[in-house]
């Protein structure tokens, strides 16, 4: 799919200015900040989950990362061993990996609730270790491959970089995940009572709301966020039990950037931080791991609570 | 709020015990004569142990024992958990390592450095942390330390994923043979009760009290003139100094330093020990790290994943007795005071 | 089971004969001990492994678990991929379990360890795991030896094929740390003696899992070759994503500077297609390689990996140079592993260097594209042989300074 060529003969003259002022290929700089903005969508998605958790429950959730694997290696297994396809695990995989969150929290967080919030984070660390180690055991550390599913195969040429079908599906699902998500839990009554429940759980109880109900379901639907981004990272990324922990430790300061707790802090600092990673990796590629966690320090220095917090 | 009386109950069974018997309550002189006994125990124990326990394996435990007691003064005492603990222990066995290989250090020397490097990075977390708490500050620190890990990775004098090797283990004040492995046992005993012995006089003074204070309520204590901030530095800074000895001691008894120091999962790992043990009790760190270590290299024998067998001692610890072992046991020899 | 190699069994009789020639001579502690350290269940457990110590096992079971008239003995532990817990257990076992030898060894940061510590306690060590040309060079020691392969074969062997064929203009894609800085010094350097040029380098962080942004910067760059100086998971993150944005269809290719037949098997022949890389051994190479294989496969379900054939070849030279000793003294069977010739399924045309770099035919290898394959594990063309002269790198180059 070409553009038309007027519009890329605009282009073409952009391109020229862009590479006398900042001396790259501007294909470079226009396809890295379209890549940024893909990974970014991963980020936004897993912090996102992070953000309900921890905004509703107080519960930095370790798990995260393993969760993420864990609807990766779902979507395999769902293929493997049942022979159900993309589309089915798109809707079944989360759902599958949101009941083991549920089960967690049945189990075992809910018993911390009246305890410091730093047990919920040592207990879901330990679980994360549980977790990957078995997967590491059952299945190796080599990895597991699958396929793009044939519907987004191919990809579009653009006039600056060859942009695959799949990395756009990831952004638009993305997108429509993260802010319908955020329009539920700001814009909707589920949503108000929600919000009412972590301020005051009493007086909600008192409406006639099954508050633990509700808890359980959000950090479900915590858990199934990081399901659906392992489902979006399965056909790209390499599929190992070790996938997510790496993954999940910058998403921790993309939260943290953004404001812990706050929902739409957590989208845009995904986002945001998914783009200027990608520059990063232009103009100093080696500083690529550590950009995040610098401009982390540096808001921590000038705005304690985060971009979007309050101050509690 | 019940989390503060889960807190409360911590200090009851554990160090407020200690502390009420400098405050002079009778009843708790048993718990210091307590402390004592298990001392004078303990120390003999620890002498002649070289003698049926492989040295090399017990001074692991030493290092690792004195840097869970590091961690417990901020985590027991302070209230404060920091997951970025790695950044002080693994940063320093990297300096000791380079100081005492490259610049020819001797022994003594190269692990002060480490605990200098412990002092330089807390100063620098602690004052970028200090400033949240709870979850938040879990999460500052593991952040950072996320950065140190990162330069331990590429700077060039760290040696990349090969690590510092073969670094000498040097001879103690000029006389002492630490290529012996008794010698360099003794030595690290004599640091590691010097260690301790400091952190038990820091948790039972004046300043240790301020501390459990601002832990149980801070607003009370900044009304009350404290200027809170400095003193959980001071923990902070004291905590990632100790841990930069213990780093620096085992970078010298392995006569490596490698990237699982600076590995956020040994920040994992430290938290457990002092969890395992018993946090906010003098010992209890100490004996969660012994159990930790041993555990290691007995599970390395065996055809199990061990982080599957470190996550399930997690999970057991926070569901099941978060008092640790020493805060259970010390919980049971005292049933009537609660 | 049955299925004992012509040239293993030779060697077996060779040796037995041996060592009843000098029955009565000395073995300590009256049994010779073999320590397999390795990773058990992290990052290079299916590389290495309990295939690891299966292939001990196998090379103890040609000698019918007894040499020099003494019992065989074979302990095995999981470093974790740690050098901390490595060297703890490698000084417990030379000082306490007194093992003999220690071979296996995955991570360069254990393998300099625990030479590093047989040097000092004259314990001898076979690493068939760890790539660091450090172990034959700055750091080489008496006692350790480094059998499989090194990142130099790898990158120079893979670097000097692709340049022949073609392949002249190179961008790297550099995992910046110490050890994919020296895969591209090595790799860069081939290229350019073989009269190739290099456009340009890129590092990334360890560990990356996104590699379009690294990938378009060498589509940008024009090269015809896209080399990927890092291993494991960014290797196969960087392969899968070059197809996924079109990077090979244009007409780039990738190689891979350190590649392994699971990395392979996991990405799936469909993606791998076509890719070139050395390796030290491939199971279906000839009928002997074949029958070592399927003996290997019976007890372990997999073929086996270089790493495993390479702990297998050097357990069995070890034996083969304890029987010729008559004794497991280290320096006598030191130099009895000099005095030995090397030759196994694994150890082809082989030698051991003055520096303890064991010199031996590797690999140039294609991935088979899917319709050529018969099954799993059914994934290279053999291209060419290259003799260990060329492969490795000579003693004088190597900058090791502790010669036998």
């Amino acid at each position: 799919m070409l553009l038309p060529s007027r519009f890329s003969r605009m282009l073409e003259v952009v391109s020229a200015m862009i590479m006398d002022l900042l001396g790259i290929p501007p294909q470079v700089l226009f396809g890295q900040l379209l890549i940024g903005l893909i990974n970014g969508a991963f980020y936004a998605l897993l912090s996102l989950g992070l953000a309900v958790i921890f905004g509703m429950m107080n519960v930095i959730n370790f798990t995260h990362g393993a969760q993420y694997m864990l609807g990766a290696f779902v979507t395999w297994m769902l293929l493997a061993y049942l022979g159900i396809g993309y589309w089915a695990a798109l809707v079944l995989a989360p759902i599958v990996v949101g009941l083991f969150g549920i089960v967690i929290e049945r189990t075992m967080l809910k018993r911390l609730y009246h305890l410091d919030h730093l047990y919920g984070l040592l207990l879901t660390f330990g679980i994360a270790l549980i977790v990957e180690g078995m997967f590491r055991y059952w299945y190796g550390v080599s990895g597991q491959r699958y396929a793009i599913p044939a519907e987004l195969t191919g990809g579009y040429l653009l006039s600056f970089m060859f942009l695959p079908t799949y990395r756009a599906w990831v952004l638009v699902v993305s997108i429509v995940v993260c802010f319908g998500t955020w329009y539920a839990i700001e814009r909707t009554r589920l949503g108000a009572y929600l919000r009412a429940a972590t301020e005051n759980p009493t007086l909600v109880r008192a409406f006639g709301i099954n508050v633990p109900l509700m808890i359980t379901l959000t950090y479900g639907f915590g858990v199934a966020l990081a399901g659906i981004a392992g489902v979006l990272a399965a056909p790209i990324y390499q599929l190992t039990p070790l996938m997510g922990q790496n993954l999940i430790i910058v998403v921790f300061a993309v939260v943290v950037i953004g404001g812990m707790g706050s929902i739409l802090g957590a989208i845009i600092t995904g986002y945001a931080l998914g783009l200027l990673e990608g520059l990063t990796k232009v103009f100093y590629p080696e500083a690529a791991n550590i950009v995040i966690f610098v401009v982390m320090a540096v808001v921590l220095l000038i705005r304690p609570a985060g971009l979007f917090g309050r101050e509690k | 709020m019940t989390a503060t009386s889960e807190t409360a109950e911590r200090v009851e069974t554990g160090a407020g015990a200690a502390d009420a018997a400098a405050a002079g309550r009778p009843s708790m002189s048993l718990a210091k004569k307590l402390g004592w006994a298990v001392a004078i125990v303990a120390v003999p124990l620890l002498v002649v142990a070289p003698h049926y326990f492989y040295p090399v394996f017990l001074m692991k435990a030493l290092c690792f024992a004195l840097f869970a007691s590091a961690f417990n003064l901020l985590l027991g005492f302070g209230g404060l958990l920091s997951f970025g603990h790695a950044a002080f222990f693994g940063g320093a066995a990297y300096v000791s390592a380079h100081a005492a290989k490259v610049w020819g250090l001797p022994y003594e020397l190269a692990v002060l450095m480490g605990a200098v490097t412990g002092f330089g990075l807390g100063l620098v977390f602690g004052a970028i942390a200090i400033r949240r708490q709870g979850i938040y500050f879990a999460m500052v620190t593991l952040a950072l330390a996320q950065m140190v890990y990162f330069l331990a990775l590429q700077l060039p004098f760290t040696g990349g994923e090969d690590g510092i090797q073969h670094v000498p283990r040097g001879v103690f004040l000029g006389v002492i043979d630490l290529n012996d492995n008794l010698n360099l046992y003794y030595v690290t005993l004599g640091i590691f009760l010097a260690a301790f012995w400091l952190i038990y006089r820091t948790v039972h003074s004046p300043y240790g009290r301020v501390l459990k204070a601002i832990r149980e309520n801070e607003p009370r204590a900044i009304s009350l003139g404290y200027d809170v901030d400095r003193f959980k530095l001071i923990a902070f800074v004291l905590s990632a100094t100790l841990a930069g000895l213990a780093g620096g001691m085992k970078a010298i008894v392995f006569q490596l330093a490698s990237l699982t120091d600076v590995d956020w999962h040994m920040s994992g790992e430290v938290v457990l020990m002092t969890l395992l043990g018993g946090m906010g009790t003098i010992f209890g760190p100490a004996v969660g790290a012994v159990l930790v270590v041993t555990l290691q290299n007995y599970l390395a024998r065996i055809d199990i994943p061990v982080p599957v067998i470190i996550g399930a001692i997690f999970v057991v610890c926070v569901l099941l007795f978060r008092r640790g072992i020493v805060g259970e046991l010390e919980a049971l020899l005292k049933p009537r005071r609660r | 089971m049955t299925m004992i190699s012509r040239a293993t069994a030779v060697g077996a009789l060779a040796g037995l004969a041996l060592g009843t020639g000098v029955a009565g001579a000395e073995v300590s502690d009256g049994v010779v001990k073999i320590g397999v350290l390795t990773d058990m269940a992290a990052t290079y457990s299916d590389l290495s492994g309990r295939g690891s110590v299966i292939g001990a096992e196998m090379a103890v079971a040609d000698f019918g678990d007894m040499v020099a008239g003494a019992p065989i003995e074979i302990i095995s532990a999981d470093h974790q991929n740690k050098a901390d817990i490595a060297s703890a257990i490698a000084r417990e076992w030379m000082d306490v379990e007194k093992v003999d030898v220690i071979v296996g060894l995955v991570t360069s940061s254990v393998a300099l360890a625990v030479q590093g510590l047989g040097k000092e306690k004259n314990v001898i060590t076979i690493n068939s795991g760890a790539a660091s040309t450090r172990l034959t060079g700055s750091d080489c020691a008496r006692t350790g030896f480094h059998w499989a392969y090194d990142t130099y074969a790898m990158a120079a062997g893979t670097g000097r094929a692709v340049v022949q064929e073609g392949g002249d203009t190179w961008f790297f894609i550099t995992v910046d740390y110490a050890f994919g800085h020296s895969l591209q010094g090595d790799t860069a350097a081939v290229v350019e003696e073989e009269g190739g040029t290099v456009l340009g380098s890129i590092m990334h962080p360890f560990p990356s899992s996104d590699f379009s942004s690294y990938l378009l910067q060498a589509q940008a760059s024009g090269a015809k070759i896209i080399g990927l100086a890092n291993a494991g998971s960014d290797t196969q993150n960087a392969i899968r994503q070059a197809n996924e944005f079109g990077i090979t269809m244009a007409g780039q290719s990738l190689a891979g500077m350190l590649m392994f037949i699971t990395d392979i098997h996991s990405l799936g022949l469909a993606t791998a297609q076509g890719l070139y890389l050395t390796t030290g051994f491939y199971w279906d190479f000839d009928d002997e390689s074949r029958a070592f294989a399927a003996r290997f496969e019976a007890l372990k379900g997999a073929k086996p990996t270089m790493i495993q054939a390479g702990v297998y070849s050097s357990v069995s030279h070890y034996l083969k140079s304890v029987a010729h000793a008559g004794t497991d003294d280290t320096d006598a069977v030191i130099d009895a592993m000099y005095a030995v010739p090397v030759s196994d399924v694994f150890a082809r045309n082989a030698k051991i260097l003055p520096n303890g770099r064991m010199s031996h035919d590797m690999y140039l290898v294609q991935v088979k594209a899917p319709d050529e394959s018969e099954g799993p594990w059914d994934y290279f063309h053999v291209r060419r042989e290259i003799p260990g002269d060329d492969a490795f790198l000579t003693v004088e180059a190597s900058g090791c300074t502790d010669l036998r």
